[in-house]
């Protein structure tokens, strides 16, 4: 029996054929991961997302300990509320994990993975050394992501006044304290929306306002195909120990400026930028049927050869993507081997949908 | 508990057979095994006039989750497909024993005898 989110009863009685995720027991879907999936795209979904690891940094020097340990520079997160996008590197200039570090008035709150809680938590207090800064847990909490053009409004709708205000409030990549809660206007969809942080002792409560309501619960098939076509990484697939963030996509979360910054990785990024960094992660869009996974081949003619690093359907595209890391100089046509035939991909940035519109 | 026909055959990975009045066999995939794959958008068919040996593999079934082959449940030579799974793959959730996906002319009609009944297939998949 894997562990157990506070939603776990109601994602039964909602009809969840639950799985195993990072050894959480989650709901995959709760009939049509399709039917999700447009859901989220046209309209709001809710998601169980308590898996994930809250981790709040305080201290007198938090800030300067998260400016070592972090690719992007938390200098930047003018003011409490505000939010950015990190890879967290080893010194070779791999990712260990990456997150969204919110500036709050204590310090600073990490959203990190669930899967990679126990490596992330045994580097991150290998990396304190001398630093006056402290981390703390707070598996207490649980969190609900809602996600689509219609999640803010009907939030909204359904919280307090003040709390209503708030999330009229909130500018993308922006999270503020409302007493107990944490609201904040991030996501994993590429929808607008919000991911809210509270008690444990009161998202059963909140979760079933919302299905009340008539907010569908989205399981993590739907959630994998949704950050798919958003073009945005899955650890452990698209990116891990032994990928550089610049072979996946994540040059523009690592800040170079100031120069004398010398976070953890960066003499190894360096080094690979001076001798040419190799490969490059990209979208692959199947015109012919079937269906791109995970592993797969990608061939490029004269150039060299790659890999599929995430693959699926695409509900929204109504034919197959992938995200593969393929060598830099591949320009727009691949093939990929498919059960040992070779199909023609057109090779595209690696967005595929964005606010429910195509980008390809 | 998923619906399972009183009169159809069973291969223990889960593809159902129908023997016709002209001595063919209809093939498709259970209720079950529909429910196990989630969403499907893309059948890889076989094709009129392979043979195959029983539990021959004889075509793909992909759902937004995984491909899952599908295998001939008995000997035989395949006379018809169904292509309109080709544009709606997704009838093999909505109608999985409405949508089939190929025919066999037996090798041996008896071989049929070989497969589960209703109740073999019930129990085989602990329902």
């Amino acid at each position: 029996m894997g562990q157990r989110t506070p939603l776990y009863d109601l994602h039964l009685a909602l009809g969840a054929k639950m799985v195993d995720f990072g050894g959480w027991d989650m709901p995959l879907h709760y009939g049509s991961q399709v039917e999700e999936h447009h859901q989220v795209r046209r309209d709001c979904g809710v998601f169980d997302v308590s898996h994930m690891t809250v981790i709040d940094v305080t201290g007198p020097q938090a800030k300067e300990w998260l400016q070592h340990l972090l690719a992007n520079d938390v200098d930047r997160l003018h003011g409490c509320g505000r939010a950015l996008y990190s890879a967290m590197l080893n010194e070779q200039g791999g990712v260990v994990d990456d997150m969204i570090v919110y500036r709050t008035e204590a310090g600073y709150r990490l959203v990190v993975n669930a899967a990679t809680r126990d490596q992330d938590m045994a580097w991150m207090q290998a990396q304190l050394g001398d630093y006056t800064a402290q981390l703390h847990e707070r598996p207490e909490l649980a969190m609900l992501a809602i996600q689509g053009p219609h999640a803010r409004q009907k939030i909204a709708e359904l919280v307090t006044q003040s709390r209503g205000n708030l999330i009229n409030q909130l500018k993308p990549f922006e999270g503020q304290a409302d007493g107990d809660w944490f609201i904040a206007r991030t996501g994993y969809t590429g929808e607008d929306g919000l991911e809210i942080v509270l008690p444990a002792d009161q998202a059963p409560g909140f979760f079933n306002d919302l299905v009340g309501a008539g907010i569908s619960p989205i399981g993590l098939g739907a959630r994998d195909t949704l950050r798919l076509e958003a073009g945005m990484n899955l650890y452990g697939q698209d990116i891990h120990q032994d990928v550089s963030p610049l072979a996946a996509n994540m040059a523009w979360s690592i800040a170079w400026e100031p120069a004398e910054r010398q976070f953890i990785g960066r003499a190894a990024l360096e080094a690979e930028k001076a001798a040419g960094v190799r490969f490059k992660l990209v979208g692959l869009v199947l015109e012919e049927r079937g269906v791109l996974r995970a592993h797969q081949v990608v061939r490029i003619a004269n150039v060299g050869e790659g890999e599929i690093t995430s693959g699926s359907f695409s509900p929204t595209l109504s034919k197959s993507i992938a995200l593969a890391r393929v060598p830099t100089a591949t320009a727009d046509r691949a093939e990929v081997e498919i059960r040992g035939k070779w199909y023609p991909v057109r090779v595209v940035k690696p967005t595929f949908v964005r606010h429910g519109k195509t980008l390809i | 508990m998923s619906n399972i026909p009183a009169d159809l055959r069973f291969a223990e990975s889960h593809e159902w057979a129908r023997l016709e009045a002209d001595g063919t066999v209809t093939v498709g995939i259970s209720d079950h095994a529909q429910e196990a794959l989630g969403d499907v958008v893309f059948v890889e068919l076989t094709e009129v006039g392979n043979v195959f040996a029983a539990e021959g593999q004889a075509g793909v079934v992909e759902s937004v989750k995984a491909a899952s082959d599908i295998y001939s449940p008995i000997a035989g030579e395949v006379i018809a497909v169904n292509d309109a799974l080709s544009a709606e793959p997704e009838l093999l959730n909505t109608d999985p024993y409405g949508a089939w996906i190929f025919k066999l002319k037996p090798s041996n009609p008896a071989d049929l005898e070989k497969l589960l009944d209703a109740a073999g297939y019930k129990a085989a998949i602990g329902e």
